[in-house]
């Protein structure tokens, strides 16, 4: 039986983790790739790498952390953020990345993600979807960050991108990122009723608890958390634990 | 011991010979991982793998694009009798056929056709992403030493076609995901598997230093 997936998902600007990875004995708690070693034997079942960085001379920096990971780490790595065009996606999966997730650039142009299924296959083509709330049962896309609306429908667009070819859906909930709440299990089922590729729940994630309602009650197939397991408030062994005494599959050993 | 992966221009092979690499050194096999992308370089080998990510036909398309590999293929694997590990789509060009947006032949080394998953509801998504368990049909020198099993040890799958094998004593092992599905065949001194070693952490270093020593 398939298990369920436990992704934590690094901020990286610069080639550098964003706030740090405080737990165990990381020598450098800022590198990305011991982070990764760190989570790899922890038993995390995928990374996920968001590269944030802002300034255009620093962009090529994230293709060596990849490469770095990819060599020492022998699990199965994603990577988003700045994903713009064709040769993006191409040097990232040849820095070693085995997904790439596309956000603003699928918004933007939908072909795009038709275009990067059919050139390197739909297993590797993440479409990371930043949702809001506009109404009770509606949620549209917002970009920027959350700042900016589009009007696009979220479980539309969710269907629109399958449809051309996205092998799963990262849906973070922009009225619930960072506020520890849990997820928007309303929206996360909408989106996973709605699909036939794994979803991953993104965004709100404060307790165990809320991973299990992420899965048990929103259909994803995935949770990817970041401060709880960054922040050491709890380790992937113990989410995992706890998930599976809800009677969820997850892969103990 | 040379081993050679074949690049074909399907993807990042450097994980996957840094794997090799580290499998070979933990178990102190004596080996030297090579990415080749010549026909005369694979001839030199004394274990050869094919990986393959994307489409069914890309990767065959990829793979006769390169002068003379299908040949020395053939002549090193077949007739030589050398030790051959496929991977993902390097497992399923093992086959006869694919299915995947339309027909297009494989190396036919393993009777069957390469056709979607179909899994009994549609709970069960596709792709078959994720970390599975492995049902042994058979015994197995590549998965010696590794349970398996509904509480052994998980690989890490990623594709929504599998290998529906013509013939069921060439199925080493499967897994489950709404129904049955492929995860491993092999006869004499071929082996492929659907899931990543490179990827699979302990199963799967400890299934490519099984493959290292193998004596088929």
């Amino acid at each position: 039986m398939l298990k369920v997936r436990i992704i934590p998902c690094l901020d990286v600007k610069d080639g550098r983790v964003v706030k740090g990875v405080n737990f165990v004995d990381l020598r450098d708690a800022g590198d990305p790739v011991e982070a990764a070693k760190a989570y790899d034997a922890a038993g995390a079942d995928e990374l996920c790498f968001l590269d944030i960085t802002a300034s255009h001379e620093n962009r090529a920096i994230i293709f060596d952390v990849v490469s770095r990971t990819a060599e020492a780490c022998f699990m199965p790595l994603t990577v988003g953020g700045g994903v713009r065009e064709i040769g993006d996606i191409r040097k990232l999966l040849l820095a070693g990345a085995d997904k790439v997730s596309i956000n603003t650039a699928a918004v933007l142009d939908r072909a795009f993600v038709g275009r990067a299924a059919e050139k390197f296959g739909s297993q590797c083509i993440v479409v990371a979807i930043d949702a809001k709330s506009v109404a009770p049962g509606r949620w549209e896309i917002f970009t920027h960050g959350g700042r900016r609306p589009t009007g696009i429908d979220a479980v539309e667009f969710a269907r629109e991108v399958v449809a051309l070819g996205a092998g799963e859906i990262l849906l973070t909930s922009m009225d619930r990122d960072g506020t520890g709440q849990g997820f928007d299990v309303a929206l996360t089922r909408a989106i996973a009723d709605a699909v036939t590729v794994p979803v991953i729940a993104s965004g709100g994630v404060g307790t165990l608890d809320h991973l299990v309602e992420g899965v048990r009650d929103g259909g994803a197939a995935a949770v990817l958390a970041a401060s709880i397991f960054h922040f050491g408030t709890y380790t992937i062994g113990e989410a995992k634990r706890h998930m599976a005494s809800h009677a969820l599959p997850m892969r103990m050993n | 011991m040379n081993v050679a992966i074949i690049d074909y221009g399907s993807g990042n092979l450097h994980s996957a010979a840094k794997a090799f690499e580290r499998a070979a050194a933990d178990n102190a096999v004596a080996a030297k991982i090579a990415v080749v992308s010549d026909a005369d370089d694979l001839r030199k080998a004394d274990r050869i793998v094919l990986p393959g990510v994307g489409a069914f036909r890309d990767c065959r398309d990829g793979l006769e694009a390169v002068a003379g590999m299908r040949e020395a293929l053939e002549q090193e694997i077949i007739r030589r009798g050398k030790p051959f590990l496929g991977i993902c789509v390097g497992m399923q060009l093992m086959a006869e056929r694919g299915l995947e947006h339309g027909e297009a032949q494989g190396l036919g080394w393993i009777a069957g056709d390469v056709v979607a998953i179909e899994p009994r509801d549609k709970s069960y998504k596709i792709p078959h992403m994720g970390w599975n368990t492995l049902e042994a049909l058979k015994r197995h020198t590549l998965l010696e030493g590794i349970p398996t099993g509904t509480e052994g040890r998980h690989a890490y799958f990623v594709h929504s076609f599998h290998l529906r094998a013509g013939n069921r004593d060439d199925v080493i092992a499967e897994t489950d995901h709404g129904g049955a599905v492929t995860a491993m065949v092999g006869r004499d001194n071929l082996v492929g598997v659907q899931f990543h070693p490179e990827k699979s952490q302990a199963l799967g270093l400890a299934l490519i230093a099984n493959f290292l020593r193998w004596m088929p």
